[in-house]
């Protein structure tokens, strides 16, 4: 059996503190004058950096095995393809709506 | 090691595995959590399509709130860190204060889901239902309960498993011996906090 602690524990207080200030400027960063875009972005990267640090050294994946990682990446790239898979038929729905709506009017064919 | 011994050892487990050296439910623990994130990565994807597609979507920090779950959020930190620490001690060999810091963690979220419960009653009773709200498209009530719910089941099913990891660590007198199943328990209650992380920036301040 391999050996209980196979590396060292990292400084979890200094991550605790890392997040708690990502946490205070997601929530100073909604109250910015910056346009939606940029305030999105911004939420994102930050919701991201937090999402990492969390995966990286308190489920310890800093340590682990380069495959173990990439198995631990795949559902975000499989998410970031569905959105942009989806997205085209999502705006599709209200283009045809529009396109069909004449064809109520037009008389029985029999 | 004996040759007998070495058998009954492999008998146990077969064989190491490249990606966790330290046991194979950890590699079970990795694949499962994968499977779940994917599960978590369609329903936040979902949200988005929708949302960007919708032209009466409510702006969700205006009607759900966010000082609460801006508290919620940091309590789950605070609990993920107790997890840290009992595994920490774990490793000392301090099989108490590992068993406290667990407990500490099981209380937070059991707090958690407390206030998710709370939440919840506050927002049906001011008119936020799954199949409709006062504020614009259907699909924000449907698309906000089911994706918090979703990981409030993760959350109470992680208590859950807390509380019987404790009791696994009190009838282990070998610190060693509980110590995977502890890191592993650690990776679920992680990876439960890592998606509050993704679901409070999506659902609640984008």
């Amino acid at each position: 059996m391999a050996a209980t602690t196979a590396h060292k524990h990292p400084n979890y207080m200094a991550i605790f503190w890392y997040l708690a200030a990502l946490t205070v400027t997601e929530l100073a960063v909604i109250f910015m004058p910056l346009p939606k875009l940029t305030i999105g972005v911004l939420l994102v990267a930050l919701a991201l950096g937090k999402a990492a640090m969390v995966a990286m050294y308190f489920m310890h994946l800093r340590f682990e095995t380069r495959t173990l990682g990439l198995i631990a990446v795949t559902p975000l790239v499989i998410a970031t393809l569905l959105v942009f898979v989806v997205l085209p038929d999502g705006f599709a729905v209200d283009h045809q709506t529009a396109v069909k709506k004449p064809a109520a009017h037009a008389p029985a064919k029999h | 090691m004996t040759p007998a011994a070495a058998s009954v050892h492999s008998a146990v487990e077969p064989a190491e595995t490249p990606l966790t050296p330290e046991s194979w439910g950890k590699l079970g623990m990795w694949i499962f959590l994968a499977g779940d994130a994917v599960g978590f990565g369609v329903l936040l994807a979902s949200y988005g399509v929708m949302r960007a597609t919708s032209l009466d979507w409510p702006i969700p920090f205006n009607v759900l709130g966010i000082n609460l779950t801006a508290f919620m959020t940091f309590l789950l930190i605070c609990s993920s860190v107790t997890m840290v620490k009992a595994l920490e001690w774990l490793g000392k060999g301090d099989r108490i204060r590992c068993r406290w810091f667990l407990f500490f963690t099981a209380l937070g979220g059991a707090i958690f889901v407390s206030l998710q419960a709370y939440e919840w009653s506050k927002l049906i009773r001011e008119g936020l239902h799954i199949n409709g709200n006062p504020w614009g498209a259907s699909l924000f009530g449907t698309s906000f309960f089911i994706v918090t719910g979703f990981h409030g089941l993760h959350v109470t099913g992680g208590v859950i498993y807390l509380l019987s990891i404790i009791r696994y660590v009190t009838n282990r007198l070998d610190p060693a011996a509980s110590y995977n199943a502890v890191e592993i328990t650690g990776l679920y209650w992680h990876f439960v906090d890592l998606v509050w992380i993704m679901v409070f920036t999506f659902m609640y301040l984008l």
